[in-house]
């Protein structure tokens, strides 16, 4: 039944044993420890759990841990380089974005991924793409001020070509 | 002249919610941690005629199945009427009846399905005006209306005399307004770590708002010295009032006094949402009498709480909302009743403004239906009945350092809304 999964994840091989059933956010919290992607609803309804898969922004508790064999997976752990934070990371700390707190590593996610498709969004593009990433302390127009600042270049270029490959 | 004020300052611990690394309840775990999961009631009402966890404790894995009668002293919340373990009734639907340590979730469910329990679906009320019918079910043994300092189910407020009041009035406007339960939903579900330490010591990683209320309430639930009990506070996924009550601490606490291993106990959404305390739906009669001037001459207001099957935070509730719900505005004769009813729901808990706010949404509705009577603005008809520096407020305490006619003169002209010379001459001094 369980089976050895072997994926990417954050730039390093990893290898874990995974049951069937099992999702994606399931392997990571429990049975890898990382714990930045959070577990709100577990419907695939509040984003907390967003990751990037291969470049793709996905909710880790819809995706069968199984199927990202061979795949590469980022966390928000595996943004920023040579201890720099991503640019996203540190728009949304300037901007004071987070409150609990509890949201902004799916939403940094969801936003990171969203820029490496979309460099250049509208306003309204970047509400559509923070839409899935439900934040209960109502700090939604701060991730999205600071999603537009980002793309306007006011925190640095975004790195390309990193080991994460995002 | 500010160095904060109008600026953007990043938060404190900003760096750790960007980096994922800060640490929530809900993502604790230790060596050895077993994780909790509990039978709840399956209706609104159900009598347990017995329960029989044999067969639950045979199952591989699992290391505790406990009942009420587990529980040191069963009682807990502000006001000690909930209970950890529901005993011969479980008064509202999710009430916790059974619960089980084990190695996983998936043994954890697995016992709880072997837990052969004996239950009957007892009549319920929902509805907060039948509940207080003389033939509705009881929710609660001693009635559904609560009986303040022993002697009175009506929480009152008198001051001057509202018949006067009203018999000087021009016109008598009434209301009645209704506000809905609401779930507080932090995107972080309810979560604790509870540990024996190695001096014996009983340690609990609480998602709690209130760590000290919850040490004292704890402390009676295990019965345990203070100093044999310790609480660790969090940064936390959004409580907005709902960690004020107590979720799932006394459960993982029992269980870890239980078994001596760490145990995990981490809500669901759907428990979370459920099945925990929500704020309370209200309802609010306001009769005012008012002169053509503008002025109200009396107000009289009928509160109803529904608090759900328990009391918990209710009660504060309404205290407040009570001592409120007259409003910002000076009124001679006053007459408030609150009433808090019980009902088969899950038990009302504190949420943003514990009672205030909820009570001003119906005052003001009513303020402004006041205004369209007489034909006078919403904003005249606030500064006309204003509270001003010294005067007493409702409950009899003179108000200091009184801004009610500043902050509607500054309201009004961010809104572009031009008032009567007089009106903007008026000061709250």
């Amino acid at each position: 039944m369980s089976k050895v999964l072997k994926f990417v994840l954050n730039g390093m091989p990893v290898k874990v044993v995974a049951e069937p059933q099992e999702t994606l956010l399931q392997v990571l919290r429990e049975k890898l420890s990382l714990t930045s992607p959070k577990c709100g609803c577990n419907h695939g309804d509040c984003g907390s759990c967003t990751v990037i898969l291969n470049g793709k922004a996905v909710k880790s508790c819809m995706i069968i841990a199984l199927t990202v064999e061979g795949k590469s997976v980022v966390t928000v752990d595996g943004l920023g380089t040579d201890g720099k934070l991503h640019p996203v990371q540190q728009a949304f700390h300037e901007y004071g974005a987070p409150q609990c707190g509890y949201c902004t590593p799916g939403m940094v996610m969801a936003a990171t991924a969203f820029l490496n498709e979309n460099p250049n969004p509208s306003y309204d593009e970047v509400k559509d793409a923070l839409a899935g990433n439900l934040c209960r302390c109502g700090g939604y127009q701060k991730y999205v001020d600071a999603v537009m600042a980002v793309a306007k270049g006011e925190f640095g270029p975004i790195p390309k070509g990193s080991d994460v490959d995002v | 002249m500010f160095k904060s004020v109008g600026k953007r300052v990043p938060r404190f611990d900003g760096i750790g919610h960007v980096t994922g690394k800060t640490v929530y309840p809900s993502d604790l775990s230790m060596p050895g941690m077993l994780v909790c999961k509990t039978l709840r009631s399956p209706y609104h009402c159900t009598r347990i005629h017995f329960i029989d966890t044999t067969e639950a404790e045979k199952v591989p894995g699992v290391y505790s199945v406990i009942t009420h009668k587990d529980v040191p002293h069963n009682l807990f919340s502000m006001v000690p009427d909930h209970h950890v373990l529901a005993e011969d009734i479980a008064r509202y639907k999710g009430q916790n009846i059974v619960a089980v340590a084990a190695v996983d979730k998936s043994t954890a469910l697995k016992a709880l399905s072997k837990v052969k329990i004996e239950m009957e679906e007892l009549p319920y009320v929902i509805d907060p005006v039948e509940a207080m019918k003389e033939d509705a079910p009881k929710v609660r043994p001693e009635g559904n209306l609560r009986v303040f300092d022993d002697v009175d189910t009506v929480r009152r407020i008198r001051r001057g005399d509202v018949e006067k009041g009203f018999a000087e009035a021009d016109y008598i406007v009434e209301g009645e307004y209704w506000t809905p339960n609401q779930e507080h939903a932090p995107i972080e579900t309810t979560a604790s770590l509870a540990y024996l330490d190695g001096n014996g010591k009983l340690v609990i990683h609480s998602k709690t708002q209130g760590l000290y209320f919850t040490l004292g309430d704890l402390s009676n639930v295990f019965q345990l010295p203070l100093n044999k009990l310790k609480m660790v506070g969090a940064t936390i996924g959004g409580a907005f009032g709902g960690q004020n009550s107590i979720h799932t601490d006394h459960i993982a606490g029992v269980l870890a006094l239980k078994t001596g291993k760490p145990v995990k106990f981490h809500l669901t959404r759907e428990e979370e949402m459920m099945y925990t305390t929500i704020r309370s739906a209200w309802r609010f009669k306001i009769k005012d009498g008012i002169k053509k001037d503008g002025k109200i001459t009396a107000r009289y207001v009928d509160v109803l709480e529904d608090c759900g099957a328990y009391t918990e935070l209710g009660l504060y509730a309404l205290e407040k909302n009570v001592n409120y719900i007259g409003g910002a505005n000076k009124i001679e004769n006053l007459a408030i009743d609150g009433r808090l009813v019980y009902t088969n729901k899950m038990p009302s808990g504190s949420m943003r403004g514990f009672g205030v706010n909820i009570g001003q949404y119906a005052e003001q509705v009513q303020t402004d239906k006041l205004a369209r009577k007489i034909g006078i603005s919403p904003f005249e008809i606030r500064l006309n009945n204003a509270f001003k520096e010294g005067d007493e407020n409702h409950v009899g305490n003179p108000l200091v350092a009184v801004s009610g006619i500043e902050t509607l003169q500054k309201v009004a002209k961010m809104a572009g809304v031009e008032l009567p010379k007089e009106y903007q001459e008026m000061s709250s001094k």
